[in-house]
């Protein structure tokens, strides 16, 4: 599939987004505060992720970042040491609140890993799975589903002839997008991205980034990332942690022509990380 | 240093008493690998041999087809494999029936969501069961589960085919448990992670993908289980009394295979008698059995893995 053609995908009426909705915020990170039993992993962080946005979260191995993301969606506290405090409220509603059941949290904010994760089952099945397990039976609507989000993911050409196969006999990078792909079909509002592109080839990652690029029109994306280059090609605003810290906070173009802290500025020309 | 190294090792690598023993290691390998490979194959001719030996005696038709065994009635013996395996595969049937159900329970619990200190206490406690001797468990069912079923089911024997078909079925629980276990806790954490990234629950996410991708061991598991309980002997010697009895109705005293070669070795048959004969071809029947749920146990085990 030509680069080209990836380009045309969002409709123009999509991507003009006014300027109050892109202020308005989807995640809200107050006095946040995590710990993996004794070890604090997060200090205090504030952060805002805004509307139909990309963050970019960048910072050296350790800083937190991964662990920051997986917050949002409430994965870090599958292990059983982590301990939190502060809020984090996604539209309004705090993630923590026990009346705000995680499933729920989930389905809104979905999430693409760093190494894909495909299910060992046939590419139609990985992204009708989590339409299924949340109750739609409806054959013909979870074609139109599949359809949609493979085409949203911009798979859908190379993988529309072989729905059938199982998912293991793709690429790595295709993997990453079929993965892409059945995150959206579930149509979340936020997409979590934990570094989803540095298992993948430079071709690949290319593509990825172009898709990031497509689905903020629709989406508010988070993304962590090792890589500056990438940060600085497709984000609107970066974060930079450094020990489980925000250092800096702010429009990309600023934090990499212009940063206010030294130490951002120490890690984006290469000075240590 | 009268040496350099590199001159002592090549010293050592010219010594002939190296060498030998490099040339013996495989002869010596190969002679224990063949130990058990020699006792199949003896085995195998001796029971195909007897097995030849009855069956001049005996024709083919009445020891598979007709209803009838009787083999040390002494006018007129008769032999027929049918109610053996009646009784084997009833006892087998409710053996899994217990087995299944308890054991991949068991299993998912310890594998999805019992915390480590739970899974650390409990695991060994399930592995325990397997290594209680089966003459303990024969006892178990003869003494305790029967007199136990009896008040709940009036007509039943004193021995009969249930109760030692639900005792074998807690005997394999740890077996399919373990192996069903190991099947689960071997599919990746990313996996899991996919699934509850959009907002399955737990349990959505344990039965919709973490046992599809390890069915393959989970079935190998039942069908080992399956297996165990067909070669079963102690339990259904003790419990289920001698009656060679062609029937389904699991009330009733009934005998195994194995139990039969129990009986008719520690009895009277004499060597070079039909009955005598006779064990042979049962074993065989058994050895078929056992052969083919392991071999399926292997191809299902290769033929469903999931790759990842």
């Amino acid at each position: 599939m030509s680069i080209n053609s990836l380009q045309e995908r969002p409709s123009r009426e999509e991507a003009t987004v006014t300027q109050e909705e892109a202020r308005e915020a989807v995640f809200r990170t107050e006095g946040l505060n995590l710990w993996y039993g004794n070890t604090q992993a997060l200090h205090n962080i504030e952060l805002d992720q805004r509307a139909n946005e990309v963050t970019a979260i960048i910072g050296p191995s350790g800083c937190g970042k991964s662990t920051y993301i997986k917050t949002l969606n409430r994965m870090v506290q599958m292990n059983p040491i982590v301990k939190v405090t502060g809020k984090v409220y996604y539209r309004d509603q705090n993630i923590f609140d026990r009346k705000f059941p995680v499933e729920e949290l989930r389905t809104r904010v979905g999430m693409v890993f760093q190494k894909p994760n495909p299910f060992p089952k046939t590419i139609f099945e990985n992204v009708a799975y989590g339409p299924k397990i949340h109750g739609i039976r409806n054959k013909k609507l979870l074609a139109e589903i599949v359809e949609e989000s493979l085409k949203g993911a911009a798979i859908w050409e190379e993988v529309k002839d072989r729905l059938q196969e199982n998912a293991f006999g793709l690429s790595g990078g295709q993997q990453q997008r079929l993965c892409i792909a059945r995150c959206l079909a579930i149509e979340p509002d936020v997409i979590l991205m934990d570094e989803p592109t540095s298992a993948l080839d430079p071709k690949s990652t290319l593509k990825v980034e172009e898709l990031v690029q497509q689905l903020k029109s629709k989406y508010s994306i988070m993304i962590v990332t090792h890589n500056m280059q990438q940060a600085a090609r497709i984000s609107d605003r970066t974060a930079f942690f450094l020990n489980g810290e925000v250092i800096e906070f702010d429009e990309t173009d600023k934090i990499f022509s212009n940063p206010s802290d030294k130490r951002t500025e120490d890690y984006i020309t290469g000075r240590f990380g | 240093m009268a040496q350099s190294v590199s001159e002592m090792i090549r010293e050592k690598r010219k010594s002939s008493k190296r060498q030998k023993l490099e040339k013996l290691v495989p002869g010596l390998l190969f002679a224990a690998a063949s130990v058990s490979v020699l006792t199949t194959v003896g085995i195998l001719l001796t029971l195909v041999v007897e097995t030849f030996m009855f069956f001049t005696e005996v024709p083919f038709s009445q020891f598979f087809f007709s209803t009838e065994m009787q083999p040390l009635n002494r006018s007129e013996p008769t032999f027929s494999i049918l109610p053996l395996l009646s009784a084997t595969l009833l006892s087998t049937v409710i053996a899994m029936l217990v087995a299944i159900p308890i054991g991949l329970t068991t299993a998912v619990y310890l594998s999805e969501y019992a915390t480590d200190r739970a899974r650390r206490v409990l695991k060994p406690i399930v592995e325990v069961l397997a290594g209680i001797p089966t003459i303990v468990y024969g006892f178990f069912a003869f003494t305790f589960v029967t007199p136990v079923l009896q008040n709940i089911i009036p007509i039943l024997d004193r021995t009969n085919i249930l109760s030692p078909g639900i005792v074998m079925g807690i005997m394999i629980i740890p077996m399919v448990a373990s192996l069903s276990e190991d099947a689960l806790s071997s599919v990746p954490l990313s996996m899991r992670e996919g699934a509850m990234a959009f907002g399955a629950t737990k349990f959505e996410t344990t039965v919709r993908v973490v046992i599809p991708a390890a069915i393959s061991g989970i079935i190998a598991s039942f069908v080992l289980g399956i297996s165990r309980a067909i070669g079963e002997t102690m339990i259904v010697t003790i419990a289920s009394g001698s009656n060679k009895n062609l029937t389904f109705d699991i009330t009733q005293s009934m005998q195994t295979m194995t139990a039969y070669i129990v009986e008719v070795t520690s009895g009277d048959a004499g060597a070079g008698t039909t009955a005598y004969y006779s064990l042979y071809a049962v074993a065989i029947t058994l050895f078929v059995f056992t052969l083919a749920m392991n071999m399926l146990a292997k191809y299902i085990s290769k033929r469903y893995r999931e790759e990842y």
